[in-house]
């Protein structure tokens, strides 16, 4: 513990100094993948809108490996006491009363454009990306929970009780309120959410992630060539979350 | 500015007077000894500042996304996990965890593992790890009874 480590030039020389440079660098137009060839590093870009289209015919009943696939990527399980559980995704059964045919969806944060959950958080600690994800900032969070109350989707948990072994990607603890990131950890290295590879993987493919602003996507075409959805389209939100088939 | 200089080389001196009894018996806390080659900045800055670099990078991080960020939680874990006797890194509700050999000191109770993990990722953090996070923990109770019976002793004596 020496202070005469000052002077020594080494790989942490760029702890302080390298992170300014990254951020000068960083304008408009350049990303860190040309700044440090690393990995495929997106960042937050307004340019982008990130969004999910599901597919509910191809969502089969008995199937849960987006909610699996999401708690074991975020660390969050249940603790034993089921009304107080955190769900950042839940499988959700529709039935159609006159005929009897059941629909089964995941339904999470949907990530909507104009979202409840900000206009009425009181400390500015829900908030929309500009690339259009919806999160929780928990270094404000106050857990007044009203966020929970304003979502139509109940898409919101909030955490009871302590948390220990988070991800290191994931912080979570007791106290504050959190949802569904579309797993942004991922997203921003130019990955697909955890839900969307599990869904892939078990052989549904029922779900697709892409950028909504961009026509050439493959969400984008499969929305402009098939019919889809928003939930509750009443409330006029345009979640970046639609669905096919419901 | 000659006095200006003069007033900081002593705060200096001070400062170094005080961290030179670290782990020897004197009047700072003994810091555990980390591995891997030792901050560019020195040892003040860091002490000094580490909070302000987590507290930045964290907002890039959240806010911009750029996830490629050389200040955070989990970097300071890669050389700064103090490990028990069996040789695994210990969680924050052991008092030898680094960032308590400080903040013991202080008495500055720092809630950053109520939601952060407080060893390397892959370092089981037991259950019992989390009875003392935060506001429902046993410690702070026992801290708070402490000062109760302290304040109601010398009370006593006035």
């Amino acid at each position: 513990m020496s202070c005469g480590a000052k002077k020594d030039v080494s790989r942490r020389d760029f702890l302080r100094s390298g992170a300014a440079l990254a951020t000068m660098q960083l304008a408009p137009g350049v990303t860190l993948m040309a700044f440090g060839g690393s990995e495929a590093q997106a960042a937050a870009d307004a340019g982008k809108r990130w969004g999910l289209l599901i597919d509910a015919s191809k969502c089969a009943p008995d199937c849960n490996a987006c909610i699996t696939a999401c708690q074991d990527e975020n660390g969050w399980k249940g603790s034993g006491h089921a009304e107080t559980d955190v769900q950042w995704i839940r499988k959700v059964t529709l039935k159609d009363k006159s005929s009897g045919r059941e629909t089964s969806l995941p339904v999470m944060c949907q990530h909507c454009e104009s979202p409840p959950c900000v206009d009425v958080c009181p400390t500015g600690a829900s908030f929309k990306r500009k690339d259009g994800i919806v999160l929780v900032d928990k270094h404000i969070c106050i857990g007044c929970r009203y966020c929970m109350m304003a979502c139509p989707f109940k898409a919101r948990s909030f955490v009871h009780e302590p948390v220990t072994n988070q991800k290191t990607h994931a912080p979570r603890g007791i106290g504050t309120v959190e949802s569904c990131t579309l797993c942004v950890h991922r997203v921003d290295a130019g990955r697909i959410p955890a839900c969307v590879e599990a869904c892939a993987a078990a052989g549904h493919g029922a779900m697709v992630f892409g950028d909504l602003l961009d026509p050439d996507s493959d969400i984008s075409r499969r929305l402009a060539e098939y019919p889809s959805v928003a939930l509750r389209p009443d409330l006029d939100l345009n979640p970046g979350v639609r669905y096919r088939e419901i | 500015m000659r006095a200006s200089l003069l007033i900081a080389g002593l705060i200096a001196m001070l400062a170094s007077a005080v961290w030179a009894g670290e782990g020897q018996g004197g009047y700072g806390p003994a810091i555990p000894e980390a591995t891997g080659e030792a901050h560019p900045e020195g040892n003040d800055y860091m002490r000094r500042w580490h909070m302000s670099m987590m507290r930045h990078d964290r907002d890039v991080t959240m806010y911009e996304g750029k996830r490629e960020q050389n200040a955070s939680l989990g970097g300071c874990f890669e050389c700064h996990a103090t490990k028990d006797e069996a040789g695994t890194p210990v969680t924050y509700a052991d008092e030898r965890h680094f960032c308590r050999s400080c903040h013991d000191y202080v008495a500055v109770r720092v809630d950053c593992f109520d939601c952060h993990r407080s060893t390397p990722e892959g370092v089981e953090e037991p259950p019992a790890h989390a009875a003392l996070g935060g506001v429902l923990s046993p410690a702070l109770g026992a801290d708070v009874g402490a000062l109760v019976a302290y304040l109601g002793a010398r009370e006593a004596g006035q």
